[in-house]
């Protein structure tokens, strides 16, 4: 606030005095605010002018299409048939139409206010002073005894017993108010180490069906899941699977690549890894037939197939877990065992 | 006394009379009407964030109506046919129901899209302009730190928005987001099991949190941040280029009513109009094509939305360096998605929050500072900022990598190590680059200043030779040199800038105005009239 000036000058100012117009007073009213306008014009210098008349009738305009495209917003919220109906083609252009109406109608608005405001309002130039920096020094000192005062009173600095018992109380209340997000904490991490697959639970596909040998052609794969209840739902997550039939050249390299504990896993040309990556969980399954490649498409770490799913580029390290595979005595595909080591992300306790 | 009749006319000053007697806000309402904008365009991009805010709200809570925060499995059996007696969280039921069974529900949900886009777009435009102007120095660096921490609360509050539906695509976020928070040593499961409720998806844990933080918590902080934000705004006023009249100790511009409150007004009624046309027309994130998250199912081109592509860029490029410890019998990992989505992230708000304190170190510059920088005057900075934006573009652009490699035909793994190699070699080229080209931008306006503008005619001397003639800006001394100094603003280096030609006519038909005589170009006038920003 500028409360020199105002009492400096105010009581030379009377504005009631007739000789003052009203812009006098605007001009006043600015000074006292710390604003003084050193360039006020219309923006016509004849007034009703040519020039003036058009851009009214701009804005005016505007304001017209406004109008217009706000009751066509309306009238087509109200009658457009909107309802989904396949192989028709109107319903499609009910959100192409609202869009439309309703984004001319706000966008007139705009262009009429703006154009008023920059063509017909009067030029104006005004300079305000800052009062920048920190407060005047005598302030500072009065509010900071002020402050100083409000220990002393409290007199914590003479009662020390008060300061440690204060820090003794409040500590706990203070660890107390965090208390109730300990709901939040659950502690089942061996979840992470187990999947649904065990011994004995057969492999499935996505409508539920059981997987048989011959469901997957040569050089394919396909994606299976435990045979168990909800198997194939998001409540199992972890267990999602691919199941690949290689073809013999590669299968044979795949057997003699068998890392110890992997051994035993594959069931003739078939083999079963995880789907899930174990770089950040996305289901690793563009499989390239080609060389052998399985890629992740989220970060494109890729997965050597035929060398137990070894990651040879992108940012995952280790390997897709392989889930030992054979066939029961029915003829449908059987784990033998869950994985052997946790799928997915790594995570700090992962042994 | 005789109880006057009702004049409509006396209406207004009635109610301020009334008002004034209870709040005695005559003066400080006079003051915030009196109140001095500076006019340039740059100051309008925070403006944009602002706005896209408010349609945020807006529409969000449209949206909040109809949406059911819930993994729970139902079967669909709404109007989109495709789905129809497919199984999926009514999360994602609900959604597809706002697109398809809630008139207008589509067009609300898309420009409330379109709107967080805008908002995080317009977020880091506005915030380039501060970083390359110098804004954010002496007596800023509190309002730097607020729009820095508002930038990260927005990429949250989109995460949280684009993971609600539980369409595959934010299934597949979430669950790279739970493998972010598993990677943190030592608290990475019991975060990400306090958050999910148990192993991934865990249930419905998720999205009551998601929800609450998207609709109440995150919204909520920005809301105070922007508070804070616009306080302090006005608190400090605002800063302004150099220029006639300017000064450190000033304002300069217009008063904030009816002119500047109007341009705002009419520039947000802009902002929502387009995006309304964007909203209506340009489809975006159309969730009934991606079908419901299923753990098992992705498909390529996965991005996430533009603001956190930058994150899926350098995981995708950070080399398959993974850490292991073994302690008492027992081994520990930490895996390497840790680096590029904890560490980075941490790096990167650590620096952006204090930068306006570490320059101030580095450039031992303390002072107080109202009046804006431009940035060819400033190299070191904006050589810092080229390299920060290069950062960022080349993380951006690895983020799609897999798109640009399929579009243009190139390996996926040439384009995963140019990315790699790119974000190593490429900033510090940047830098180079910006800070060479703003010495020359340098050179040149002294050049202008100490010989005139170049006018493009040239002179045969007698003895043959050939010369450029020059319009020096000032009376020239006998070698046909002026000593102008110059003052941080555009120096004029065109002859139409100093009024070689008279503006054009306007009218299409006819003239709608006289023409005004062509003023003279006078020695003295060099500099720009004192103007609003408007040419």
């Amino acid at each position: 606030m500028s409360e020199t000036e105002t009492d400096r000058d105010a009581p030379e100012f009377d504005p009631d005095d007739p000789k003052l117009t009203r812009f006098d007073l605007v001009r006043e009213g600015a000074r006292r605010d710390g604003v003084e306008i050193v360039h006020y014009q219309p923006r016509f210098t004849r007034p009703g002018s040519k020039e003036e008349k058009r851009v009214v009738r701009f804005v005016a305009l505007c304001f017209a299409i406004v109008g217009l495209a706000a009751l066509a917003f309306i009238v087509a919220y109200v009658a457009w048939p909107w309802h989904y109906k396949p192989g028709s083609n109107l319903n499609k252009f009910y959100t192409p139409v609202l869009g439309l109406t309703l984004g001319l109608a706000l966008l007139f608005i705009g262009i009429a206010i703006i154009t008023w405001a920059k063509k017909l309002l009067p030029e104006e130039v005004s300079v305000e002073r800052r009062h920048d920096g920190a407060s005047p020094d005598v302030e500072r000192k009065l509010t900071a005894a002020t402050a100083m005062s409000m220990v002393d009173e409290l007199g914590i600095q003479r009662r020390p017993l008060l300061k440690g018992a204060v820090a003794l109380g409040l500590a706990p209340v203070g660890v107390a108010a965090i208390m109730p997000l300990g709901g939040l904490i659950k502690d089942h991490k061996s979840d992470l180490l187990t999947t649904a697959w065990k011994k004995g639970v057969r492999l499935m596909h996505d409508d539920g069906t059981l997987v048989r040998p011959e469901d997957v052609s040569a050089g394919g794969q396909i994606t299976v899941f435990p045979a168990i209840r909800d198997g194939n739902t998001n409540k199992y997550a972890d267990s999602p699977t691919l199941l690949i039939h290689l073809r013999d050249s590669d299968a044979k390299r795949a057997l003699s690549n068998a890392l110890p504990i992997n051994k035993g896993a594959q069931w003739n040309n078939y083999l079963a890894y995880s789907k899930i990556c174990t770089h950040a969980g996305c289901p690793a399954s563009l499989y390239e037939q080609q060389t052998n490649r399985l890629l992740c498409p989220c970060h494109q770490s890729q997965f050597d197939i035929t060398n137990n799913a070894r990651p040879i580029f992108g940012p995952a390290t280790r390997r897709l877990p392989q889930l030992p595979i054979t066939v029961d005595s029915d003829g449908y595909f059987v784990a033998t065992s869950d994985y052997k080591v946790p799928i997915g992300p790594g995570f700090w306790e992962r042994p | 006394m005789k109880r006057p009749k009702f004049d409509p006319k006396q209406a207004p000053g009635a109610v301020a009379d009334w008002a004034d007697q209870r709040l005695a806000g005559a003066s400080p309402l006079r003051k915030l009407f009196n109140k001095v904008f500076p006019d340039h365009w740059s100051f309008m991009l925070g403006e944009i964030a602002l706005y896209s805010f408010i349609i945020l709200l807006l529409t969000g809570t449209f949206l909040a109506f109809f949406f059911t925060p819930s993994s729970a499995e139902v079967v669909y059996h709404g109007s989109y046919v495709p789905l129809r007696g497919i199984s999926m969280s009514q999360a994602y039921a609900s959604a597809l129901n706002i697109s398809f069974d809630v008139r207008g529900g589509l067009v609300l949900r898309q420009i409330h899209h379109w709107s967080a886009l805008l908002f995080m777009a317009a977020i880091v435009v506005h915030m380039l302009r501060i970083f390359f102007t110098g804004a954010f120095r002496r007596p800023r660096e509190m309002n730097w730190m607020v729009g820095f921490l508002l930038f990260w609360l927005g990429f949250l509050e989109g995460f949280a928005g684009y993971s609600l539906p539980d369409d595959a695509l934010s299934g597949t976020g979430l669950r790279i987001a739970d493998a972010i928070m598993l990677s943190i040593p030592v608290i990475g499961t019991w975060v990400s099991f306090a958050i999910f409720g148990g192993e991934f998806p865990g249930g419905d844990r998720i999205f009551s949190l998601l929800y609450i933080g998207h609709v109440f918590l995150i919204p909520g902080i920005i809301l105070g941040l922007i508070a804070l934000h616009l306080a302090l705004l006005v608190k400090q006023k605002h800063t302004q280029w150099p220029g006639p009249g300017r000064t450190e100790h000033n304002v300069v511009g217009h008063r904030m009513f009816p002119g500047f409150a109007a341009k705002g007004g009419g520039f947000f009624m802009i902002v929502f109009g387009v995006l309304a046309l964007f909203g209506g027309l340009i489809q975006i994130n159309p969730i009934w094509l991606f079908g419901p998250y299923k753990a098992a199912v992705v498909s390529s081109a996965s991005q996430p939305d533009w603001y956190v592509m930058f994150l899926d860029g350098s995981t995708r490029l950070m080399p398959p360096w993974e850490i292991r410890i073994h302690l008492f019998n027992h081994g520990y990992t930490v895996p390497p998605i840790f680096w590029p989505t904890v560490v980075l992230p941490g790096v990167l708000v650590t620096l952006g929050l204090l930068y306006p304190f570490l320059e101030q170190r580095f450039m031992r510059d303390r002072a107080h500072h109202n009046l804006l920088q431009r940035p060819r005057d400033v190299p070191t900075r904006t050589g810092l900022g080229a390299m920060a934006v290069t950062f960022f573009v080349v993380l951006t652009l690895s983020g799609g990598n897999d798109v640009i490699a399929d579009k243009f035909d190139i390996s996926l793994n040439a384009m995963t190590w140019a990315g790699r190699i790119g974000l190593l070699v490429l900033p510090p080229l940047a830098y180079y680059l910006a800070y060479r080209i703003a010495l020359g931008l340098q050179q040149h306006d002294r050049e202008v200043l100490a010989h005139g503008v170049e006018t493009g005619i040239i002179k045969r001397l007698p003895n043959g030779a050939f010369v450029e003639v020059h319009q020096p800006l000032a009376a020239p001394d006998e070698h046909g040199h002026t000593e102008l100094p110059y003052r941080g603003w555009v120096v004029p280096k065109k002859m139409n800038r100093i009024g070689a030609i008279g503006p054009a006519i306007k009218g299409f038909f006819v003239p709608v105005e006289q023409p005004e005589e062509p003023r003279e170009v006078e020695a003295e006038e060099q500099r720009e009239e004192i103007t609003s920003g408007r040419r």
